[in-house]
C-alpha cells in the first residue's frame, strides 16, 4: 500500500525542476515535503498528479509502474490533491465543483444534482467538515473552500492525498482545524503527503519529513529527531538566522495618519470598514493578518489607487485621501507592491526601463517630452551594483530575473530617494532566503535613516520579528495592537480570528 | 496564467511578452526575425498562384480534354499574373512611381494600427478613422480658396483633427467605461460609414448639379502636389515618411511612448507608476486616429478626382492590421512592409487589367500573410524549420472586461 | 493612538457604481419623456391619427386594427417615461433598473412608430413578423459566439463564418438543390470553426487576430469567386428556397400567428436552438464540462477532463449554428449572393451575445432587439418619415456602443476568456 516516485527528473527550458527524485508514502502516514521556493516541491507532486510528465524516472503505485499523462491516471490510480491555488470554479456550486468530472447523470446527461447534493451532505458529515452543497463558492470563506477542494477528493475514493502549501490561506485557528481533519483522514487510512515551507507545521503534523532544495531530496528526518534551525539549515544550505537583527525604536513624529478610513472592493463591498492608526518616523508598524481582510485594499487605499468612500488618510500632516499615485509618490513615499509582477515591474521591458518607471518623467530622466536614455542606464547600473541585482546586464528583460531579483529591482528603485514613508506589502513573497535577509536590512537601514515604515505581510514570523509594533487585521477593521517582544503568538493568532461566526 | 513551466517561482514567467516578441522581433536576431515574414510572404505567393489556377473555369474545363495543353495553360496563367504583379510594381519608373503612390496611405494606415498594438490595442477602427478625416480635410479643401501651402496644411490640420477625434472616442469608452475596442471601432467604423453616406448627399457637401452621392470637388489650392512629371506619387509620400519618423520617436524616444508602451504590457504596473491609464488609452486612440485621418486626406486631397464617394477608405483599415503585424509594429517595419503592400497593390492593378486577376487575390494574399506570422510554427512545420527556444504565438487578447 | 473602533469623522460616502448607472439611466428617461412631449405630443397636429394594422392581408383574421389619437400617445407615453425616471432616479430599486428602461423604451418605440405613422395606417403586425425574422442571422450569430465564449474561446469570424455559408449554400444550392446548399453551409461553417479554433488552441495565435485573419480571407474569398467564377456563371447564384412552413392552428391566432408561427424553419430552428442551447449549458453534464472550461480551464483540467477536446467540439459546434445562420440569408432571405452580403451582421451578433449576457434566452432578445432596429429603417422609408434612412442604418451600431460601454450594467464574461490554456 505504498505510492513512490523513482528516479524522477524534470527538466524545463534551462531549468532542472527535480533531479533524481526518489520519494515514497505509505497508506496511514503523513509525510511532510519541505523545502524553499524554487525546490521543486509542487512539480514533484505536479508529475505525481498527472499535471507534468517526468523527463525520466516513473511513478509506481504498490510496486506497479503506473503510466500518468493526466489527472484523469491520478485519479484512477488513487491519488488525490489540493492545490495551492483552488481548482474551484467560482460561479459554481459547492455539488457542481464537487461532481466536475464524475457527475452522476441520467439520459441525454441529464445532470442528477439532488444526487450529487446527497453525496456532498454524506462525505460532509463523515468527516465533520460541516460544507453546504448549494452554497456559490465564490461566497464562501477560504477556509471552507478548502473543505470543499477536500471532498472533491474523498469523493473520488482517493487512497492518497496531497496538499499543495494548505496553510498559507488559513488563520491559526482554522489551521488547527485543518491538522484534526488530517489526522482523521489518516485514521481512515489514507497516505497524506503535505508541501510547506513552514517548519513549525512539519515538526507538528508530520510522522516523516522530507527536505527537497534545488530539485534534489537532501535529506528525510524524524520530527522527534530536529529543530527548527536545523531543519531551515537542511532546506538553504546554510546556517539562517530566523530572526531579524535590530536595534530598538526610537519613534519620532507621526507621518502617516489613518483615520476612519473606508474602502470598498471590486465587488462593492467594505473591505476596509473603519481603521485608524499612525505611524511614526523611525517606527516599523506590521500589520499581521490573513490575506483577504482588507489590507490589500487598505494600502491601495493610502497610496491612491483606489478611492476610499469615507475616512482620511494624511502624510506629514497633509491630507492625500484624494491624492493619485503620482501626487503621493511625490511626497517621498516609497511602494512596494503586494504583487510585483502584476504592479510592480513591467516584465517585458528592460532592466533599465523598470528602474525608471517611477522617474521617467521627470529630470533628470527626461527633459520636458523627451526621454534621456543616457542618464536612465547611468541611474540603471549604479542601482543594479548598489543592491546587488543579479542579472546578464542593464539591458536585460526584467522577465529573465529571478523573482528575489526582480524583487531588489524595486526595492532599488523605490528606495533610491529621499523617502519619508516606506510602505511594504508581502514583501518577500515568493523569493529565496538569500534575497529575504537582503530585503529586511534594506527596510530596516531606511527605519534608521528616520522614515515610517508600514508593512503589510501574511507571513506571522515576517511581521512580529520585523515590526516595532504588530497591528492585527480582521475583517477589515484592527482587532488588536501587539508589542512584538512580549505579545505570545496565541494572542496575536486570536486576534487574526476575529469573531466567532466567521472563521468557523 | 501557467506557462509550461515550474510553478514556483523562478525563472521566465513572462507576463505578456510572448506577443512582443512576436510583434517586435525583440530576442531574436535580424536574420531569424527576417524569416518567418520571407517564407511567409512566398507561401502566399505559392497559395495565390494555386487559387489562380484553380478558378480559372476555362482551362479547368480543358483539363478533361488534354491535359497537357490544359496544364501549360494554367502554368501560364499564373505566369502571366506573376509577371504582370511584379512588372506593375517595380517594372519602371511609372510603375515605381505607382507604388510609392500606393505605399503612402498603407503606411500611415499600418502606423494607426502599429501604435495602437503598441499600447495594448487593436484598433479595427482605421477605416472608419479615415472617412472622418478624409471628409474633415475635404471639407477645408473645397471650402476656401488660400496659398497652396496654407491651404494644404489647414487641410491636412482638419484631417487629423477628424480621426483624432473619431479614434479618441474609442479611446475615450475604452478608458472610462472598459469597452473594447475591437466592438467599438467595428461599430464606429459601420456609423462612420453611413455618415459620410448621409453627408454626401446633403447640399453643404453635395457636388452642385448631382443627384448621386458624390462630393464637391478638391479646390486646385489644395491639392497635393506630384513629386515627379508623369508619376502619380505626391507629396503624401513625404508626409508618410515623416509620420514614420514621428512615430518611431513617440515610441522610443520620447517619455508619453513609454507611457504607451508600459501601459500596453501592463496597466496595473502603469497605473501603479502613477500613469493615468484611461487618459493613454485616449491619447493613444487619439494619435492613431489622427494618422488614419491622414491617410484618408490622402485619398482625397491626392487622387483625381479630388472628389469624395462612400466608402472611400476602401479595405485600407484591414491591410493596416497586416502592415503592423508584419512590420512588427515598429515604424520602420511598418514603412518596409507598406512599400511592399503598396507594391502589391500598384502590380494587383496591373494584374487585373492585363492578366484579368481580380483584386481580392490581394485580399487572400494579405490574410495569409498574417496567419503566417501571428502561427510562425504554421510557416515552421510547413518548411520543416526548427522553433526557437520559448516561442509562442502572437497573445494580445485580455478577454472583453477591459 | 489607535483606535479600534470606527472613527466618527464626517462620511463623505461615495456612491456606488449602480447607483450611478441608476442616476444616468434616470436622467436618460426623464430627458427623453421631455422629448417625447415636445417632439411627439407638442408638435403634432391634434387631429392626426395613427392606425396600427394588426393582420396581414394573408391571415384568417382580418380587419384588426388599433387607431389612437397621435398626441394624445404621445403625451400618455411622455407621462409614463417621466414616471418611470422618477422611479429609477429614486435608487429605491437598483435591481429594477434594468427592467423599467427596457419597459420605458418600448413605449418610447410605440410612441416613435405613431408619430411616423401619424395620419396613416402602419403595418404593426408586419414589422413585428418582419422583426423576428431579421433577428435570424444575429441571434444565430450571437449564439454561435455564445458556444465559443463559453469555452472561453473569443470568436471574431463569425461575420466570415456566416459570408462562406451563405457563399457555399449558393453555390450547392443552385447545383443540387436547397437541402444539398443547407448542408454545405453547415459543413463550411463548421470547418472555418475548426479553423479558429486550431489556429487559437494548437498554434496559440490570438484569438482575435484569428478571427480577424479569418474574416478577410472570408470576404476576399467569397468576393474573388464571386466576379470570377458567380458572374460568368450565374446559374452557379440562383440557388432554390426554403418557402415558409405555417404551423397549423397556431399561425392562425390573430397577431401571434403571423408573427412567430408562419416562417421557414429556420425561424422555427433559431427559437428551438435557443431552448435546447440553454438547456444543454445549465441541465446536462456537458453543460458543466464546458462551462467548467470557461470559468477556469486548470479546474476542469485537474478533474481530468480534456480542455482541449472540449474547446475544438464546442467551437465546432458554434460554426455549425453559424452555417445555419449563413444559410438562412442565401436560401431563405434573399436568393442570391452579393458581394460581402453580410455587412458587418457577424459583428451585430457579438454585441447581441454581450447584450444578452452569454445566456440564450438573453441573446435571443437582444436578437429581437437589434432585429426590430434592423427592420425600421425600411418600414420608416415605406412611410416617408422625415428621417434619413442612413441615421436608421446606424441604430444597431449606436445601440451595440451603448450596451458594451455599460450602461446596461457590467456584464460577466466566462471567467477565463480569450486567454489559451497551456498545459505542460
Amino acid at each position: 500500500m505504498e505510492l513512490e516516485l523513482r528516479g524522477c527528473s524534470k527538466q524545463f527550458p534551462g531549468v532542472l525542476a527535480c533531479d533524481n527524485v526518489n520519494f515514497t508514502v505509505a497508506e496511514g502516514e503523513i509525510v511532510a515535503l519541505l523545502g524553499e521556493n524554487g525546490a521543486g516541491k509542487t512539480t514533484l507532486m505536479n508529475i505525481l498528479y498527472g499535471l507534468y510528465t517526468p523527463t525520466s524516472g516513473m511513478v509506481l503505485v504498490d510496486g506497479v509502474p503506473v503510466v500518468m499523462e493526466s489527472p484523469a491516471d491520478a485519479i484512477a490510480a488513487g491519488i488525490g490533491m489540493v492545490h495551492q491555488h483552488f481548482m474551484l470554479v467560482p460561479v459554481f456550486t459547492v455539488t457542481e465543483n464537487v461532481m466536475l468530472g464524475v457527475e452522476p447523470v441520467g439520459r441525454a446527461g441529464w445532470l442528477k444534482q439532488a444526487e450529487a447534493a446527497d453525496v456532498v451532505r454524506e462525505i460532509s458529515g463523515r468527516y465533520n467538515l460541516d460544507v453546504d452543497p448549494d452554497a456559490m463558492v465564490e461566497d464562501l470563506p477560504v477556509g471552507v473552500q478548502q473543505r470543499v477542494e477536500i471532498i472533491k477528493v474523498l469523493e473520488r475514493e482517493a487512497r492518497f492525498v496531497v496538499f499543495d502549501e494548505p496553510t498559507s490561506v488559513l488563520t491559526p485557528r482554522e489551521v488547527e482545524g485543518f491538522f484534526d481533519i488530517v489526522r482523521g483522514l489518516k485514521e481512515d487510512g489514507k497516505g497524506i503527503v503535505f508541501i510547506s515551507h513552514k517548519l513549525s507545521e512539519a515538526l507538528e503534523l508530520a510522522d516523516r519529513i522530507v527536505i527537497m532544495r534545488a530539485g534534489q531530496t537532501v535529506a528525510e528526518v524524524l520530527p522527534d529527531e530536529v529543530s527548527e534551525e536545523q531543519l531551515a539549515e537542511l532546506m538553504v544550505g546554510r546556517p539562517v538566522d530566523l530572526v531579524v537583527r535590530k536595534e530598538v525604536a526610537k519613534p519620532e513624529d507621526v507621518v502617516l495618519a489613518v483615520d476612519g478610513l473606508v474602502v470598498l472592493d471590486d465587488r462593492n463591498q467594505r473591505a476596509v470598514d473603519g481603521v485608524s492608526f499612525e505611524v511614526r518616523a523611525g517606527e516599523i508598524v506590521g500589520i499581521a493578518g490573513v490575506q483577504g481582510n482588507g489590507q490589500t485594499e487598505l494600502v491601495e487605499a493610502i497610496t491612491g489607487l483606489r478611492q476610499a468612500i469615507a475616512g482620511s488618510v494624511s502624510i506629514g500632516g497633509t491630507d492625500v485621501t484624494q491624492d493619485t499615485p503620482r501626487q503621493v509618490h511625490k511626497r517621498e513615499v516609497a511602494h512596494v507592491p503586494e504583487d510585483r509582477q502584476r504592479s510592480g515591474l513591467v516584465l517585458p521591458f528592460t532592466v533599465t526601463e523598470n528602474m525608471v518607471l517611477d522617474s521617467y518623467y521627470a529630470a533628470p530622466i527626461s527633459r520636458g517630452v523627451q526621454m534621456d536614455w543616457g542618464a536612465a542606464k547611468e541611474r540603471a547600473e549604479r542601482l543594479v551594483e548598489e543592491y546587488d541585482v543579479r542579472t546578464s546586464g542593464i539591458d536585460a528583460l526584467v522577465s529573465t530575473l529571478s523573482g528575489g531579483n526582480q524583487q531588489k529591482v524595486i526595492v532599488a528603485r523605490e528606495f533610491e530617494r529621499d523617502i519619508t514613508l516606506v510602505i511594504a506589502s508581502q514583501p518577500t513573497r515568493g523569493i529565496d532566503v538569500g534575497s529575504i535577509e537582503y530585503v529586511h536590512a534594506r527596510i530596516v537601514e531606511k527605519r534608521d535613516a528616520g522614515a515610517a515604515v508600514l508593512i503589510v505581510s501574511s507571513e506571522l514570523d515576517e511581521v512580529v520579528g520585523l515590526s516595532d509594533r504588530v497591528v492585527v487585521m480582521f475583517d477589515g477593521r484592527i482587532a488588536g495592537e501587539f508589542d512584538p517582544a512580549t505579545a505570545t503568538t496565541t494572542e496575536i493568532g486570536l486576534a487574526m480570528l476575529g469573531s466567532e461566526a466567521e472563521a468557523s | 496564467m501557467t506557462q509550461g513551466g515550474p510553478p514556483e517561482d523562478r525563472m521566465p514567467d513572462k507576463g505578456y511578452p510572448e506577443w512582443f516578441e512576436r510583434v517586435t522581433g525583440v530576442g531574436s536576431s535580424i536574420g531569424q526575425a527576417m524569416v518567418v515574414p520571407v517564407l511567409a510572404f512566398l507561401t502566399a505567393l505559392i497559395i495565390g498562384g494555386v487559387i489562380i489556377i484553380l478558378t480559372d473555369l476555362d482551362t479547368l474545363r480543358l483539363y478533361g480534354e488534354s491535359p497537357g495543353e490544359a496544364a501549360k495553360e494554367s502554368i501560364i496563367g499564373v505566369w502571366e499574373a506573376y509577371k504582370a504583379l511584379f512588372l506593375g510594381a517595380v517594372g519602371s519608373p511609372r510603375a515605381i512611381s505607382d507604388t510609392l503612390f500606393s505605399a503612402t496611405p498603407l503606411i500611415l494606415a499600418g502606423l494607426a494600427v502599429a501604435i495602437g498594438f503598441r499600447a495594448g490595442l487593436f484598433n479595427i477602427g482605421v477605416n472608419g478613422q479615415m472617412l472622418i478625416g478624409g471628409m474633415a480635410a475635404l471639407w477645408i479643401g473645397f471650402s476656401f480658396s488660400l496659398p497652396m501651402f496654407v491651404h494644404i496644411t489647414l487641410a491636412l490640420f482638419a484631417g487629423i483633427i477628424g480621426g483624432a477625434v473619431w479614434g479618441g472616442l474609442a479611446g475615450l469608452l475604452k478608458g472610462k467605461t472598459g469597452a473594447h475596442e475591437v466592438i467599438t471601432t467595428i461599430m464606429l467604423n459601420f456609423i462612420a460609414l453611413f455618415l459620410i453616406a448621409y453627408l454626401l448627399k446633403t447640399s453643404f457637401f453635395q457636388a452642385v448639379g448631382r443627384q448621386d452621392p458624390i462630393s464637391k470637388v478638391v479646390a486646385e489650392s489644395a491639392r497635393l502636389p506630384t513629386l515627379f512629371e508623369g508619376g502619380r506619387v505626391h507629396i503624401g509620400f513625404l508626409v508618410a515618411l515623416a509620420a514614420v519618423f514621428f512615430t518611431y520617436w513617440l515610441l522610443f524616444k520620447s517619455s508619453i511612448g513609454f507611457e504607451f508602451r508600459a501601459v500596453g504590457f501592463n496597466p496595473d504596473a502603469g497605473r501603479y507608476a502613477g500613469m493615468s491609464v484611461a487618459w493613454i488609452y485616449v491619447s493613444v486612440m487619439a494619435i492613431s486616429g489622427a494618422l488614419a485621418g491622414i491617410a484618408g486626406s490622402n485619398q482625397l486631397l491626392g487622387l483625381p478626382p479630388y472628389q469624395a464617394l462612400p466608402g472611400f477608405s476602401g479595405t485600407t483599415g484591414f491591410d493596416a492590421i497586416a502592415l503592423a503585424l508584419l512590420g512588427r509594429s515598429h515604424p520602420f517595419g511598418v514603412l518596409a512592409a507598406g512599400l511592399l503592400f503598396g507594391a502589391l497593390r500598384a502590380g494587383g492593378r496591373s494584374m487585373q487589367g492585363l492578366a484579368g486577376i481580380p483584386l481580392d487575390l490581394v485580399l487572400i494574399m494579405q490574410a495569409l500573410i498574417i496567419v503566417f506570422i501571428a502561427a510562425p510554427e504554421l510557416v515552421r512545420s510547413i518548411y520543416r524549420l526548427k522553433t526557437p527556444e520559448g516561442e509562442e504565438g502572437l497573445q494580445l487578447t485580455k478577454g472583453w472586461g477591459g | 493612538m489607535t483606535d479600534v473602533a470606527v472613527s466618527t469623522t464626517e462620511v463623505k460616502a461615495r456612491t456606488t457604481p449602480e447607483q450611478r448607472r441608476a442616476t444616468i439611466v434616470g436622467v436618460i428617461l426623464v430627458a427623453l419623456a421631455a422629448f417625447v412631449f415636445w417632439a411627439f405630443g407638442l408638435n403634432v397636429a391634434g387631429d392626426l391619427d395613427s392606425t396600427f394594422k394588426l393582420s396581414l392581408p394573408t391571415d384568417r383574421f382580418q380587419g384588426i386594427e388599433w387607431t389612437v389619437n397621435t398626441q394624445l400617445l404621445g403625451f400618455v407615453v411622455a407621462g409614463i417615461l417621466a414616471f418611470f425616471g422618477g422611479v429609477v432616479l429614486r435608487r429605491s430599486h437598483l435591481k429594477w433598473t434594468n427592467r423599467i428602461l427596457a419597459v420605458g423604451m418600448v413605449f418610447f418605440v410605440l410612441a416613435f412608430l405613431a408619430w411616423a405613422a401619424g395620419g396613416k395606417s402602419f403595418s404593426l403586425v408586419g414589422m413585428l413578423r418582419s422583426t423576428v425574422i431579421l433577428s435570424v442571422p444575429v441571434t444565430l450569430g450571437a449564439l454561435t459566439g455564445l458556444m465559443c465564449e463559453r469555452v472561453a474561446i473569443i470568436n471574431i469570424a463569425i461575420e466570415g463564418q456566416l459570408l462562406t455559408a451563405a457563399f457555399v449554400g449558393t453555390i450547392l444550392g443552385s447545383s443540387f438543390g436547397p437541402w444539398v446548399g443547407l448542408f454545405g453551409a453547415l459543413v463550411s461553417g463548421a470547418v472555418l470553426g475548426a479553423v479558429l479554433a486550431v489556429l487559437s488552441i494548437k498554434y496559440r495565435v490570438d484569438q482575435i487576430i484569428a478571427g480577424v485573419v479569418i474574416n478577410m480571407f472570408a470576404l476576399g474569398l467569397t468576393s474573388f469567386l464571386a466576379s470570377r467564377v458567380l458572374a460568368e456563371a450565374p446559374h452557379f447564384n440562383s440557388p432554390g428556397r426554403f418557402t415558409p412552413w405555417p404551423i397549423p392552428i397556431l399561425s392562425d391566432i390573430p397577431v401571434l400567428g403571423p408573427v412567430f408561427f408562419d416562417h421557414s424553419f429556420f425561424v422555427y430552428g433559431m427559437f428551438i436552438l435557443v431552448v435546447v442551447i440553454h438547456f444543454g449549458l445549465f441541465y446536462t453534464r456537458w453543460g458543466l464540462r464546458s462551462r467548467s472550461v470557461g470559468e477556469h480551464p486548470e479546474a476542469a483540467d485537474t478533474v481530468g477532463i480534456n480542455v482541449y477536446r472540449t474547446r475544438y467540439r464546442n467551437v465546432i459546434l458554434g460554426g455549425l449554428i453559424a452555417g445555419f445562420g449563413g444559410a438562412f440569408i442565401t436560401l431563405s432571405q434573399v436568393p442570391r449572393f452579393e458581394e460581402n452580403i453580410t455587412a458587418g451582421i457577424g459583428f451585430i451578433g457579438l454585441a447581441a451575445m454581450i447584450f444578452g449576457r452569454w445566456m440564450p434566452f438573453g441573446v435571443l432578445g437582444a436578437g429581437l432587439v437589434f432585429g426590430f432596429a434592423r427592420g425600421l429603417q425600411t418600414k420608416l422609408g415605406i412611410l416617408g418619415a422625415p428621417i434619413p434612412s442612413e441615421f436608421l442604418s446606424m441604430t444597431p451600431y449606436i445601440i451595440t456602443i451603448i450596451v458594451v460601454a455599460g450602461v446596461v450594467g457590467k456584464a460577466r464574461p466566462p471567467a477565463a476568456d480569450g486567454q489559451p490554456y497551456i498545459k505542460d
